[in-house]
């Protein structure tokens, strides 16, 4: 098998768009509501979940074989915590700020339903590579919704991009107001719902 | 009549199929059937129970019931204009009116613009007929605002409910939430330091082409459930003023006269629950009544329903007959709930004075479950009697 064939490129693209945990498995909602309040948190979130996805998927992928079927969720457990306990111990070394920010989140990155969802349905009956691209797809997919989310949040919210003024001084000296709702959990609900409406509405065949 | 008959009649065929003017079909439908009656009845075989009285029918009535608020709300715009600016012997009342009524026309225009923008694209893109909801929360939206809401805010908080509120939920008659009360819940926490936050809220404060006056920077105005909130035990305005409405407030709310108007027509005519309406205010009256007897609230059961959109809500939105509860029993739960919940969000939380908006759309939620409840247990009931 090639290193991108054909099934390994519909393993890493697929879930950027038809096959998106997010808006068409509708899974990991919770933490994009959390986290997403700025764009930098939900930026760092997307990347640790796409390094998790992509390397549990690739461990248990690799020991799939020797995985005693009936005790294989609490291996994978161990596999992500283990993983889980690394991007947070790097976090908090290399970018305190941001770990703070992320809270428990990080560490609740062990519950993600896309993780669990790719290493039962994906990386037990696949080998390796397509595994590791599988895993990085949908960490992939996961922190695109998680951005365009945290964009306009942030953008809406507080004006700010990354933490830098992007709304002129202008503007407020003219009336406009940042929109308080932006920075509550209920809005990032409605914007993911958009996400979803805009995404089945280009997309037809998802209905 | 006559003529305006001939003349739909003349112009119809531009918005048919294949006509010039196809595009704004949805637009003559609606002014069509807004002028008259529509005279297409249901083909042979169907059973239907027919009545003259269609929505949009039902829907004037509660447009013209509003009518005595909004005029009423008019009047004390200006007059608190007047008052703020200590110029009150210099005010006239056609003055006084007119001031208000240039400073709330805008939001009436732009509430409508954006409200029925939206409402006749989607029946155009979607092909259907146009709804004639938004008639009434069009009218509603600009009497619950304080008079200094940025018309932008509006426009967007307008747009976001006519579409999340309503249209996402299929249009008229599918709502779960009562779509005037969610632009104004949506303006309320989205920009609550324009809605609530400092006290400068409540009376327009510059002179309107050559009407009112201009009022002194410093000065600020709360309405007397704000006064309580930030601890006052006495109020400054005298409970004559409360009832007739010459106090500060959202621009439709504060005349309980008015709005007393308004539910005598709406209830002649049948159009609103008297159980809804008889409710709320059982249930406000006696959780204001309790909360003053415990101490909790210097406000007496009078003053918690005169007090406020109190009896705004009461009248001619709890009752709104989409989102309330529909059986019969369950319209005293729900009615007594909201004004429970409403007078207990003013006396127990500080943060929110008004408690009306929230009460309402709780009880809207809850709705259904209030009637699931009820159709349930009429339901057992009739099968226990069938056993036997």
């Amino acid at each position: 098998m090639s290193i991108l064939s054909k099934a390994n490129k519909e393993a890493l693209t697929s879930p950027l768009n038809l096959n998106n945990p997010v808006v068409v498995q509708v899974l990991g909602i919770c933490s994009a509501l959390a986290v997403t309040a700025q764009l930098e948190p939900a930026i760092v979130m997307g990347l640790s979940v796409t390094i998790i996805t992509a390397f549990s998927n690739l461990i248990i992928s690799i020991i799939r074989n020797s995985i005693p079927n009936r005790i294989r969720i609490i291996v994978q457990l161990v596999v992500v915590a283990a993983l889980v306990t690394i991007v947070s111990q790097v976090l908090k070394a290399f970018a305190y700020d941001v770990s703070v920010q992320l809270s428990v989140y990080v560490g609740l990155i062990i519950t993600n339903c896309i993780l669990m969802g790719r290493l039962e349905a994906f990386a037990m009956m696949n080998k390796p590579w397509p595994s590791f691209l599988d895993g990085i797809g949908n960490g992939i997919g996961y922190a695109i919704i998680l951005v365009i989310v945290g964009f306009f949040r942030e953008l809406l919210g507080a004006g700010t991009l990354l933490g830098y003024q992007v709304v002129p001084q202008w503007c407020y000296d003219h009336g406009y107001v940042n929109n308080g709702m932006m920075t509550m959990p209920a809005m990032s609900l409605i914007l993911v719902g958009c996400v979803i409406w805009a995404h089945r509405a280009y997309n037809k065949e998802l209905n | 009549m006559n003529s305006l008959r001939k003349y739909f009649d003349k112009i119809k065929p531009n918005f048919e199929e294949g006509g010039k003017l196809h595009a704004f079909r949805s637009l003559y439908d609606g002014f069509e059937t807004f002028a008259f009656v529509p005279n297409t009845t249901s083909g042979v075989g169907s059973v239907n129970v027919h009545d003259a009285i269609d929505s949009k029918r039902i829907m004037s009535l509660v447009v013209i019931a509003l009518v005595p608020a909004l005029l009423f709300g008019m009047y004390n715009v200006g007059y608190q204009n007047a008052l703020a600016a200590g110029q009150l012997e210099n005010a006239t009342f056609w003055g006084m009116f007119f001031f208000g009524f240039l400073a709330v026309l805008p939001k009436l225009i732009v509430s409508y613009v954006v409200g029925l923008g939206i409402e006749f694209t989607v029946a155009q893109w979607k092909n259907e007929e146009i709804q004639e909801g938004f008639l009434v929360s069009g009218i509603i939206i600009p009497m619950i605002v304080p008079v200094n809401t940025p018309l932008w805010m509006l426009a967007i908080a307008v747009a976001f409910s006519v579409i999340f509120a309503k249209e996402i939920f299929g249009g008229t008659g599918m709502n779960i939430l009562n779509v005037a009360l969610v632009t104004r819940a949506f303006l309320f926490f989205s920009y609550p330091s324009s809605m609530t936050g400092d006290d400068t809220v409540w009376v327009a404060q510059n002179a309107i082409c050559g009407l009112g006056f201009n009022v002194p920077d410093t000065f600020s105005a709360a309405t007397p459930l704000g006064e309580i909130a930030a601890g006052a035990t006495a109020l400054s305005t005298s409970m004559f003023d409360q009832v007739v409405g010459l106090i500060p407030g959202s621009i439709g709310e504060t005349s309980v006269i008015a709005i007393a108007l308004g539910a005598c027509l709406l209830l002649l005519t049948g159009v609103a629950s008297w159980k809804i309406m008889l409710s709320v205010f059982v249930g406000g009256g006696l959780t204001g009544w309790f909360y003053n007897a415990l101490g909790l609230s210097p406000l007496d059961a009078c003053q918690h329903i005169v007090l406020g959109g109190f009896c705004f809500g009461a009248v001619f939105m709890a009752t709104d007959p989409v989102t309330s509860a529909r059986t019969e029993g369950g319209k005293w739960i729900y009615g007594f709930l909201i004004g429970f919940v409403a007078v207990t969000v003013r006396v127990l939380n500080p943060g929110y004075p008004e408690g009306m908006m929230l009460a309402i759309l709780l009880m809207n939620v809850f709705a259904p479950l209030i009637d699931y409840g009820f159709v349930n247990a009429n339901i057992s009931k009739r099968a226990k009697r069938a056993k036997i």
